[in-house]
């Protein structure tokens, strides 16, 4: 990337007394980028969105925006806006009013703030509603009053507090795509946080998973889902199995690990730079397990890309779980560790092809498990 | 689904009713249709007339009191209105040591009873900090003002305190992220909001001010007379329908301000629902 980034936190910590709510972060975001923080409450993906609005001054380190240190500079002077989690659109004002009011405090002269309000609100689609007055709104209007109002403003960086959480889900769901298509639109940088997995992955270019204060993971969301680098980020994105492993052998082409759990060893399709004996943990996600009935073992193994001997588990099925587009499947193994697999329903009589307690094989792909770090 | 007033079918109920009125309103009610008989003495009626009407607004010194008490009412709102809100603010945004104690001090003027604040600043201006007499008006208001201001600013300050408890701090943050100064801010997002609670807070300091008797009474001098005082000072010789001609007037003119007040607050309603 020549261009410098937009965003630029160098070693940010921001301790409240005891507490350490952001430790020594480090991050870039590229203008013109949707990125979003994701991470469980309490782990300061909030706090990292108010340091970066300016409702927060870091306890170390420097925040740059467009190259300058804004580290000290007050929320007022900051060339970015934000839309609240609850909108906090002012009651007392209409939308038209709500809308202006950045303007009318930068003293932006009455013809052209009418002007550029009609264009914000039409951008949100809210054209001529500027009258109304925010108790006449719905949840999702009162939401794009709030967005129009920080657009406005023309800021360099948009910041979204959980934008969708307030929303009914059929709201949010199409919410998420109008987000989408406004920041491509516009070309602003986008920064989100969101306890929502499936908003971030959904919406983000590149996402930030954050727990405890620290940053675990920067990645696209095919990656962050695909190549976690860590347990609390295979774990907390989406559904995982995770087996305590050892490596057996790890050569260029190739690799085998041994889980306490599973009988028979797994091969992996690539090195994994790890010395035979180091403890790690197995990552293998519901979908990339395979169920098999019992008696085709021998067609399992060409299948899943290792010699046979690898990669299945012997199990049983103990609940099954109907989600209608798919359902997963909770088998126990001989060592009485219970497994999760996930399977589209194919067929409108797909489910019945798997019965509650029936014998069943487990394969996965030797390119489908994770090592990571024990 | 039964509305309060078919509840009043049942007796009891009409009987409470009927007790409620009868102290509350009757006494009132005599007190304006006394005003208007035409006899000296008070409590036999002789005939319609508004004759005390023209005999209260040719009694200067009457006249003067009910001035002095307006005047002293109106500044001492004022004062209150700005003290108790700074105070209020001052409580609601900032923790600091002894935030505890400046509550209760806070209460104290309104638990502390009349009589004892009376004697305190009879005793406070007499023996520390000696008010001139010869002021001119409204100069030599002044103690009766310092007087209303300390205690009615209390009531103030908790109206608007509680008022602010119901304030979204996201609403400023969300300002002060648009640009606006801390100035603009108060102005623009909190002033709105804490209207209602000014208003009641100020409506509460005018009346308390405009019918103290008791603190003022000892903080009055000769030429700083209030109504409530006069009317005493009137009353002690024989109630005369002057004095409730007087009374009328008073609770006209208080009765008139909060309608208005309540009707400015309901229109404003009314606009932001139209």
């Amino acid at each position: 990337m020549s261009k410098p980034p937009i965003i630029r936190f160098e070693n940010v910590t921001k301790a409240f007394g005891k507490v350490i709510a952001v430790d020594d972060v480090t991050l870039d975001i590229p203008e013109g980028e949707f990125f979003a923080l994701l991470g469980p409450s309490g782990c300061g993906k909030t706090s990292l969105l108010r340091l970066l609005a300016g409702f927060e001054t870091p306890t170390q380190g420097r925040i740059l925006i467009d190259g300058d240190d804004v580290s000290r500079v007050p929320p007022n002077r900051r060339p970015v806006n934000m839309v609240f989690q609850n909108y906090a659109v002012f009651p007392h004002m209409s939308v038209a009013q709500n809308v202006g009011y950045g303007l009318k405090v930068d003293g932006v002269a009455a013809d052209e703030r009418a002007a550029r309000v009609a264009d914000a609100l039409a951008l949100v689609k809210l054209e001529g509603l500027g009258a109304r007055t925010p108790e006449q709104l719905s949840g999702g209007q009162r939401q794009r009053v709030a967005l129009a109002r920080a657009l406005i403003k023309r800021p360099r960086v948009l910041l979204l507090d959980e934008p969708l959480s307030a929303l009914d889900a059929r709201l949010r769901d199409a919410m998420r795509a109008e987000l989408t298509q406004l920041q491509q639109k516009i070309g602003i940088t986008f920064v989100m946080v969101t306890h929502d997995q499936h908003e971030a992955l959904a919406m983000a270019c590149r996402c930030g998973v954050m727990d405890q204060g620290r940053l675990q993971q920067v990645a696209t969301p095919n990656d962050l889902y695909e190549y976690p680098t860590s347990r609390f980020v295979a774990d907390f994105i989406g559904q995982v199995n995770l087996f305590e492993s050892r490596v057996e052998a790890d050569l260029p082409d190739h690799a085998i690990v041994t889980a306490r759990d599973l009988d028979l060893p797994v091969w992996i399709d690539h090195g994994v730079n790890a010395a035979p004996g180091t403890a790690v943990c197995l990552a293998l996600r519901p979908e990339k397990i395979e169920l098999h009935k019992r008696g085709d073992e021998t067609a399992l193994a060409p299948r899943v890309g290792s010699p046979s001997g690898y990669n299945q588990a012997a199990g049983t099925i103990r609940h099954i779980n109907y989600l209608g587009s798919t359902s997963t499947y909770d088998v126990e193994l001989a060592s009485g560790r219970m497994v999760t697999a996930l399977r589209s329903n194919l067929t409108r009589r797909g489910r019945e092809d798997f019965a509650l307690g029936e014998a069943v094989w487990l394969a996965w792909h030797a390119a489908s498990p994770v090592v990571l770090p024990a | 689904m039964n509305g309060p007033l078919d509840y009043l079918g049942r007796w009891p109920l009409r009987l409470w009713l009927g007790v409620v009125g009868l102290f509350l309103y009757a006494p009132l009610a005599i007190l304006v249709i006394f005003s208007f008989n035409d006899s000296k003495r008070t409590f036999i009626w002789r005939g319609f007339t508004t004759r005390w009407y023209t005999v209260l607004f040719n009694d200067t010194e009457l006249l003067m009191a009910f001035g002095n008490s307006l005047t002293i009412a109106l500044i001492s709102t004022l004062i209150s209105l700005v003290l108790g809100t700074l105070v209020a603010l001052l409580l609601w945004r900032f923790r600091f040591p002894g935030k505890a104690g400046v509550e209760g001090l806070l209460a104290l003027p309104i638990v502390v009873p009349e009589i004892c604040l009376g004697v305190a600043f009879l005793v406070f201006f007499s023996a520390v900090l000696p008010w001139p007499t010869d002021l001119a008006w409204p100069l030599n208001l002044g103690v009766i003002i310092i007087a209303h201001v300390s205690f009615s600013f209390s009531f103030v300050a908790l109206v608007v305190r509680a008022r602010l408890a119901s304030f979204d701090r996201d609403l400023a943050e969300a300002a002060r992220d648009l640009g606006a100064s801390e100035a603009q801010i108060f102005r623009d997002i909190m002033l709105p909001h804490l209207r209602p609670g000014l208003v009641a807070g100020g409506l509460l300091a005018f009346t308390l001010s405009l019918d103290d008797f008791v603190i003022t009474f000892f903080t009055s001098g000769p030429d700083t007379v209030t109504f409530p005082v006069k009317v005493y000072a009137m009353v002690r010789f024989s109630v005369t329908p002057e004095v409730n001609a007087a009374s009328t007037v008073l609770i006209v003119l208080t009765a008139g301000l909060t309608a208005l007040a309540l009707k400015l607050q309901s229109s404003e309603t009314a606009k932001k629902a139209g």
